[in-house]
């Protein structure tokens, strides 16, 4: 018996001393993201770089979490919110993501002091300084623009076949049609977790509906059961009837490697899919083409990943320092032409970036924006996943009315 | 049994922390998810405002968690007979092999020992409709019974088809382990009273079903109780094999609960799905602890 509570004791005694090794204050910094795969993950790494360069001492604790989208980091990072154990910084999409989730719950500080004190309010378009602040306070810093209304497409399929890339929605059927007299899938889709289908839809709507009504959209001012809603939800569903059947069962990139294979021709998607095209060895232009995705030419969806500052950060000052350096010039060029995304900075070096990249960059200057839903900006959290909800039956039902009525109930709980 | 004061005494000391413990971090936090699901908690913000059952109300008529009460069903039920039946005809088989039962057995425990999220990622490509099973169909010549698998969003009534790779990557985690509770099971029957019946000229089907099968009854009744429950409660297994499925053909309320509470952040609804599948487990738990201690008293 003895001998039993004497082990006991000395088990607390090794767990409380395991538990107070973690208190200890040394210079440490962690950074919490989703970003595990190739080149978002060597991107992060070029930025860790940079701040070890120039502090050291910092111990840096790349704390990332797998998973599409960051589905399973956002559970991770909520459940250590709650808990009153922040990260240091951690990644969140720009926008309501951000806003919606953490800055109205007060669980952010404004960071506006970063971008006054190193004087780079004007690097930054106001577009993108409005989407990040909330009641005139910024509250993160974007570190990448991605575009979502990116069709990208097999050149090899296409010059083949004396086929050139759709513009419209009219051009898109032909194509399809053409493609699929000759075998080959017109588009691939890997909805698997059902995100990929929302990112598709948005393109859609943007395409059927225009940059104004689609902003609509998000504020109340378009009605999602009024009839060009509705027509874009059909035109949603015509698409949907040239994708591969089997496109449940597969994620974002393995679709992308259909096209690369030339089992499918085309496929809607975000620009990390040129990280992906890129990561295979493909080149832009030469393997792999690209153009606004159909009837989207003139607009840009964006959505941007950024970091912020918890409210009780551990180790506040390394991590303001780290989100200068995510802020800065030298930041933005190291982790974007790894990430393959472009500066959420105006001043970026066009020379570091490849040829999509700086065809995205000139299309951010001149476009209209708009922001994306798949992907946290134009909405929060909480509507995004009743719009998940609503789709995962839509794309097999492909009902439109059904849909455009559940679509403005929801709508109507968020506006 | 003599029992000390000394020995009363440790005996309390031991067993008044873990009560403890167990108070607090079960049945008070069982309380505190049910003040949520009553609450009006929706966004990081905790708010505690009292709305009653308005979101219980509110999920029984949303549709996805009619499909998954639906699914759960199915779920449980196929996954207990094909369980049960496979565990019953895998223990008798390796009870009358004469060689190598060892072996046997641990080839069918093993599976057991692997985590659900494991067993889901190696599923998800076996039963992948382009990559897995359907190609080895079409080499042997069986393309006709090449199907969708788990993207299969169509359905029989309220059964979804794409529920029957889930139930056999689940059974295939299980069935190793009933196997085991089984043979136990069949190794306690003497075999005195199995000869005494072949005397009195039972032949085997006669044996199996008035001696082994009432002899096996309560190991039947802890498989089933073990096996509901995982049931009701699944979600590391299909989340990474399915995940919801196209059309919620997969959808367990594990996961809508997951996805509402984490991703969409309406804590209350999530607390409330929880609840329900509380009392879906305390359903199926309650019945055979009244069987178990009424069987005590008697």
């Amino acid at each position: 018996m003895k001998k039993i509570i004497v082990f006991f004791l000395a088990a607390l005694l090794v767990l409380s001393f395991a538990a107070c090794e973690g208190k200890k204050a040394e210079p440490k910094l962690e950074i919490f993201s989703w970003w595990t795969a190739g080149g978002e993950a060597d991107g992060l790494e070029e930025m860790f770089k940079i701040y070890r360069s120039k502090y050291p001492t910092v111990e840096i604790i790349n704390a990332t979490v797998a998973g599409g989208a960051g589905s399973n980091a956002k559970a991770v990072l909520a459940t250590r919110m709650q808990g009153g154990n922040p990260p240091d910084s951690f990644q969140v999409h720009a926008g309501h993501e951000l806003i919606d989730s953490w800055v109205v719950a007060g669980k952010m500080e404004p960071i506006t002091f970063i971008f006054e004190d190193n004087g780079w309010m004007d690097d930054y378009p106001p577009g993108v300084i409005d989407i990040i602040s909330y009641k005139g306070d910024i509250y993160s810093v974007p570190v990448n623009i991605h575009r979502s209304n990116v069709l990208w497409y097999n050149k090899k399929i296409f010059s083949d076949n004396n086929l050139s890339a759709p513009v419209t929605f009219e051009d898109f059927g032909m194509v399809a049609q053409k493609l699929a007299a000759k075998g080959i899938i017109p588009l691939a889709l890997g909805d698997n977790g059902i995100w990929a289908s929302v990112h598709l839809l948005e393109s859609i709507l943007l395409g059927s509906l225009g940059p104004e009504k689609y902003n609509g959209l998000w504020d109340g001012s378009t009605a999602w059961d009024g009839d060009d809603v509705k027509a874009a939800l059909g035109n949603f569903v015509t698409v949907l009837s040239v994708v591969n059947t089997d496109h449940a069962a597969l994620s974002w990139d393995a679709a992308a490697q259909y096209v690369i294979d030339g089992k499918c021709a085309m496929t809607i998607m975000g620009d990390w899919a040129e990280g992906y095209f890129k990561s295979k060895g493909l080149t832009p232009d030469v393997e792999f083409g690209y153009v606004p995705s159909p009837g989207t030419s003139g607009s840009f969806i964006m959505l941007s990943d950024s970091f912020g500052l918890p409210k009780g950060a551990p180790h506040r000052d390394n991590a303001v320092k780290w989100l200068a350096v995510c802020a800065s010039k030298e930041g933005q060029d190291a982790f974007n032409p790894k990430k393959g995304s472009i500066p959420s900075r105006t001043d970026g070096d066009p020379a570091l970036y490849d040829a999509y990249l700086n065809s995205a960059m000139e299309d951010f200057a001149s476009n209209i924006i708009v922001p994306s839903v798949a992907h946290g900006a134009a909405a929060a959290e909480g509507w995004v996943t009743k719009i998940n909800d609503i789709m995962s039956l839509f794309v097999t039902d492909k009902d439109v009315e059904k849909a455009a009525s559940e679509f403005a109930k929801v709508a109507k709980d968020f506006i | 049994m003599v029992r000390s004061k000394k020995d009363v005494i440790i005996g309390i000391a031991i067993v008044v922390p873990s009560f403890i413990l167990v108070l607090i971090f079960v049945y008070g936090f069982i309380a505190w998810t049910f003040r949520v699901a009553c609450s009006a908690w929706d966004g990081q913000l905790p708010n505690f405002t009292w709305v009653g059952f308005k979101h219980f109300a509110s999920l029984f008529s949303s549709t996805r968690f009619q499909i998954d009460l639906w699914n759960t069903l199915y779920f449980t039920i196929l996954f207990l007979a094909v369980c049960i039946c496979g565990g019953l005809v895998f223990a008798m088989l390796l009870d009358n092999i004469v060689r190598g039962e060892n072996i046997f057995r641990n080839i069918f425990l093993f599976p057991m020992a692997i985590s659900f999220v494991v067993t889901g990622v190696a599923w998800r490509w076996i039963f992948n409709p382009t990559v897995g099973v359907n190609v080895l169909l079409e080499r042997i010549g069986l393309s006709f019974a090449a199907w969708n698998w788990y993207i299969d969003p169509s359905q029989i009534f309220t059964f979804h088809v794409a529920l029957i790779p889930v139930v056999i990557a689940a059974s295939w985690q299980y069935i190793g382990y009933i196997m085991a509770m089984f043979l136990a099971g069949l190794r306690g029957i003497p075999d005195e009273i199995i000869e005494a019946a072949r005397m009195d000229g039972a032949g085997g089907f006669r044996i199996f079903m008035k001696i082994i099968i009432p002899s096996l009854k309560p190991i039947i009744l802890s498989a089933m109780i073990v096996l509901g429950h995982v049931s009701l409660k699944i979600f590391d297994l299909v989340y990474t094999m399915t995940g919801k499925g196209p059309a919620f053909a997969t959808d367990m309320p594990g996961i809508y609960m997951f996805e509402t509470t984490f991703q969409g952040n309406h804590y209350a609804e999530g607390a409330a799905i929880s609840i329900i599948m509380l009392l879906m487990v305390a359903l199926v738990i309650c019945p055979y602890l009244y069987y178990v201690l009424r069987k005590k008293e008697g």
